[in-house]
């Protein structure tokens, strides 16, 4: 019991060993393990009292009053000025939408097709791409929208695109005065930082009701939660980026005269632009990653055909869309980016010249309109010709999940009880059967353990609110279960991101495996989970684990790659073996990427509760499921919900704590940080 | 500058040249298509849109599109599938975003709202499509086989070890369903004095994935489920035998010790769409047909693959004769 508990914490333990400062005091995890055996014996004597359980379908007296707010809200519809408001932007974003379906992904009837087919939008893409990045990315851009014809996804592939890029859009006319404002103000940054936090943690299934109620159903809702979701990154880091700007510079400009409109435009904004871009593809991933969830309130794009395929339970025909998706991700995401080091070229004026960009331009210009006007008139260059890809390799996904199951099938359901009853029901049990002021206390004491004074605070506040909102027993039971999971996704990255980082085979190997369970819609692999874990707890956090360990491996890769050479060269030259190279010398230098890594899985597994609600995981995430599936349960949603952002701010906070008591706040982690906050789906 | 100008002009002139070159090939498909629409679309007359919400479970599907299907092409209607759950579709009905519901296992606490005698009045019983759901506990079939005393609900408590897992320790999973279902299995277990835990699938997926891994592996399962459902089709699963439902024996969900009644499934309208009139309100308030007919087209759709658009289509092309008793006449 004791050993599984405090095998989260070895990993810091395992660094201050071979502190070279010899240090005499008692280490942090002694005093960790202190904490945790006076939290056994108080458990063993009390174990059930006052733990605040309470059957499922029991409500709070502040469930209902949040309901009944809730229907209140949707009784007055009809004259509430500010719904009147939000319902005509929603409406804006619907006419916008439906006139670039119109043109682009659906018949405009009586039309049997769109105005431009897919051969006019592919070559126009390319063109696009030509132009603003470089043939490269012109080639990859073009594989990829034929790959979205090819694979019998047109239609759909054109809807995400055109929801996404409203949303971005809007996201960065809204984001960026707001990025620039909180550069330029200490107390604004605070503030909006408080927001940007909720708005990434409260999953995303509470507010998908009311932002029907407000916008309507559709391309409207689908727009705004993508937006609610997507804005926080721009935000955050082009924020970041302009308030980096070299102060010399600014200095220097500011000495010529320059007004603060000058200054902003000229000077902040160009030299920031890397970090903007870096925003803007992050809010780009955001934007995709709500694709599935967009798709429960009628939001037009590939989720819905992954849905679809959910329902009558089609492993392949579900892993296609979900695949084409990751597709579209690293198409925008590697053309943001190039686009932005070949603007960042002509800026220094490394630029072909003008006569060569002309001819670009023209011989792309020229195309498109060939292209386009092809697509108007021409069946085969405005449908795209069908074929069986799809559908081939569906079946082919089918037979190979078929297989892994069948020959899995029997380890797995061993490994789920081994890990069940050896670690999972002890560790709830601890949490939620001790009584919530012991659990609490002991959750305290840890913080402080673990963060000194830094973590006190927002651990006792967000504790605090946990037992207000009066969720406390299933909060403790998800909390069990993101410790679980969180604790394999940093085996799993120490494992895999030491190999990464000593082997660049691996790592070119790996690399896009990650980057792809980073983005492909969970709703894919959840059926294959389902079949070889059954129902339950242990599934949903199989499932955490599968979306959560791609960031903490690149994370831990990357930190111990950047362990400097000398050192381990100097280690390899007193006659170190392999075992204590990596155990004696990179893991302790590169512990600060620890800390990272454990604070992204955390958060990143926490993005995953509601999810594991839909696959038996119950607790916070069934709360949320059920708040949004029955209308007279949404203040349950709602309470569910910010109880799930308390947890995420409060493991967040700590972590945060425990790696600046670790001294490991050098600028370049901090600001890895700010940009990795978990961008999935939830 | 000067000379950029004149270069773009001439690609542009290029571009003219080559469109007037391929455009004198005749007229294309696509045009002809183009007329085709138009003479139908005159032809039928304006049926007007029918909003057609399509709740998240196959069979409801199934029914969705075979009125679509009749609506769109018998009666030229122009029909928008929007798929929704339950809640949202009924928010729909006010702001004129959803027109149907076609197939309703009872939301009291929405018609609550929404109905004429308390709510707002923007949506109206439709009356029945013709399906009955019934709920229960159901096992899977060689479960049945094996142990048939197990479909009598007082010798669960025998078995209730096997169905335990490592989660639910000495007591006896049951498997509770997506949340959306109304449920009162906890008070159930607990009213019969059974050792059993209820532990939520979450999802319709999950469930059926749940009795699928049973049946495969001879595994111990019960749950809630219920029919008209495409995966009897495939896995005929046994029912439970509670004690009888009885008038008011669901009263108070924490008293319920019976089985769920049968319930009729039933069609909900948006009121301002059905005041307008026309043949696609008609068709959908004729609209009725059986769960064989629905299990059919869900079979369609889970089980061959088939589109829901296809599936449709082909179960209104055998069927014919009940699709003309819908038809406004």
């Amino acid at each position: 019991m004791s050993t599984t508990l405090e095998a989260p914490r070895k990993e810091p333990a395992a660094v201050e060993a071979p502190s070279f400062l010899g240090r005499m005091t008692i280490p942090r995890w002694a005093w960790g393990l202190v904490v945790v055996a006076g939290w056994i014996v108080v458990w063993a004597l009390m174990k059930g009292t006052d733990t605040l359980g309470r059957p499922v379908r029991v409500r709070t007296g502040l469930t209902d009053r949040l309901t009944g707010f809730n229907n209140d809200v949707l009784a007055s519809r009809d004259t509430n000025p500010i719904i009147q408001f939000t319902y005509g932007v929603g409406s804006t974003f619907v006419d916008a939408v439906d006139w670039l379906q119109r043109l682009i992904s659906i018949a405009n009837l009586p039309r049997p097709v769109p105005e431009i087919g897919w051969l006019g939008v592919t070559v126009a893409a390319v063109g696009i791409a030509l132009v603003i990045a470089n043939w490269r990315i012109a080639v990859l851009v073009g594989a990829s929208f034929v790959s979205f014809g090819l694979f019998g996804y047109w239609s759909s592939a054109m809807d995400l695109l055109i929801v996404t890029f409203v949303a971005v859009a809007v996201a960065v006319l809204v984001g960026m005065p707001v990025a620039i404002w909180i550069a330029s103000s200490k107390r604004a940054d605070r503030a909006v930082t408080v927001l940007l936090d909720l708005m990434q943690t409260m999953p995303t299934f509470v507010y998908l009701v009311p932002v029907v109620l407000f916008f309507g159903i559709g391309a409207s809702a689908a727009v705004v939660c993508t937006l609610i979701y997507a804005l926080p990154p721009i935000i955050r880091i082009a924020g970041h980026g302009i308030r980096h700007v070299s102060p010399t510079t600014i200095e220097a400009t500011n000495s010529a005269g320059q007004t603060f409109w000058q200054r902003l435009v000229k000077v902040q904004l160009p030299m920031a632009r890397a970090t903007i871009v870096v925003g803007l593809s992050q809010t780009i991933m955001a934007a995709l990653a709500m694709a599935t969830i967009a798709a429960y309130v009628n939001g037009p794009g590939l989720g819905k055909d992954v849905l679809q395929a959910l329902r009558t339970l089609n492993i392949g025909a579900g892993f296609v869309p979900g695949a084409l998706i990751v597709v579209m991700a690293i198409m925008l995401d590697r053309a943001a980016t190039a686009a932005s080091l070949r603007s960042d070229r002509v800026a220094r004026g490394h630029g072909e010249s003008r006569r060569q960009r002309l001819a670009v331009i023209g011989v792309a210009t020229l195309a498109t309109a060939v292209a386009i006007y092809l697509s108007r008139y021409y069946a085969w260059a405005a449908d795209f010709p069908e074929n069986e890809s799809g559908r081939r390799v569906a079946d082919q996904v089918n037979s190979f999940t078929g297989w892994m199951v069948d020959t899995f099938g029997g380890i797995t359901g061993a490994v789920k009880d081994g890990i069940t009853i050896g670690l999972l029901n002890p560790l709830e049990s601890l949490l939620s059967e001790s009584p919530w002021y012991v659990a609490a206390l002991a959750i305290v004491l840890l913080a402080f353990v673990i963060g000194g004074v830094r973590a006190l605070v927002p651990t006792v506040v967000c504790l605090a609110g946990l037992r207000l909102l009066d969720y406390w027993n299933n909060s403790m039971v998800t909390l069990s279960m993101t410790l679980v999971a969180t604790l394999m996704v940093m085996a799993l990255a120490v494992v895999l991101g030491v190999w990464m980082a000593r082997s660049r085979r691996v790592d070119v190997v790996l690399r896009p495996l990650l980057d792809a369970g980073q983005t492909i819609p969970p709703f894919v692999y959840l059926l294959p989970v389902l079949a070889l874990f059954g129902n339950g707890k242990f599934t949903a956090i199989v499932a955490a684990i599968i979306y959560a360990a791609p960031a903490a491996i690149k994370l831990v890769a990357d930190g111990v790659k950047s362990v400097p050479e000398q050192t381990v060269e100097a280690s390899r030259s007193t006659g170190c073996t392999t075992w204590q190279e990596i155990t004696k010398v990179q893991l302790p230098m590169a512990r600060s990427s620890l800390v990272l890594a454990t604070n992204q899985g955390l958060l990143y597994v926490l993005a995953m509760v509601v999810i594991g609600g839909l696959v038996g995981g119950g607790a916070l995430g069934y709360d949320v499921v059920l708040g949004i599936s029955r209308s007279e349960e949404w203040g349950r949603s709602a309470l569910a919900g910010l109880s799930i952002v308390l947890l995420g701010i409060m493991v967040d906070r700590i972590t945060r704590a425990a790696a600046s008591t670790d001294r490991a706040t050098d600028i370049g982690v901090k600001a890895r940080r700010r940009d990795l906050k978990p961008t999935g789906s939830r | 500058m000067q000379h950029t100008r004149k270069r773009a002009a001439g690609l542009v002139s290029v571009a003219a040249c080559a469109a007037l070159i391929l455009s004198a090939c005749g007229e294309s498909s696509i045009e002809a298509e183009q007329s085709e629409n138009e003479k139908r679309a005159a032809e039928l007359g304006d049926c007007g849109e029918i909003n057609m919400a399509v709740n998240p479970w196959v069979g409801y599907e199934a029914s969705a599109y075979v009125v679509g299907h009749v609506a769109q092409e018998t009666l030229g209607c122009t029909v928008n599938y929007k798929d929704l759950k339950e809640d949202v579709s009924w928010q729909g009905f006010g702001t004129g975003e959803v027109d149907v519901v076609i197939e309703d296992w009872g939301h009291p606490d929405l018609e609550k709202k929404f109905f004429a005698d308390q709510g707002d009045g923007s949506a109206m019983d439709g009356g029945p499509n013709g399906n009955v759901g019934i709920i229960g506990w159901y096992v899977p079939p060689w479960l049945a086989e094996e142990h048939p005393d197990i479909l009598q609900a007082e010798n669960l408590n025998k078995y209730a070890e096997e169905f335990a897992t490592s989660e639910t320790g000495d007591k006896g999973q049951f498997l509770g369903a997506d949340p959306s279902y109304v449920q009162f299995d906890e008070a159930i277990i607990s009213n019969l004095g059974l050792d059993f835990e209820v532990v939520f699938s979450g999802s319709e997926a999950a469930s059926i994935t749940a009795f699928q891994r049973a049946e495969e592996n001879k595994e111990f399962l019960i749950g809630y489920f219920y029919e008209p459902q495409w995966l009897f089709a495939e896995l005929p699963l046994e029912k439970v035998a509670l004690p009888p439902y009885e008038e008011g024996c669901q009263a108070d969900p924490a008293k319920v010790d019976c089985d769920y009644p049968e319930t009729v499934l039933k069609k909900i309208l948006s009121t301002s769409w059905v005041d307008e009139g026309g043949p696609g309100v008609e068709l959908v308030q004729n609209f009725e047909w059986t769960n064989d007919d629905q299990n059919t087209v869900a079979k369609y759709i889970s089980q061959d693959g088939m589109s829901p658009e296809d599936a449709a289509a082909k179960w209104v092309e055998d069927n014919q004769d009940k699709v003309d008793a819908w038809l406004p006449q």
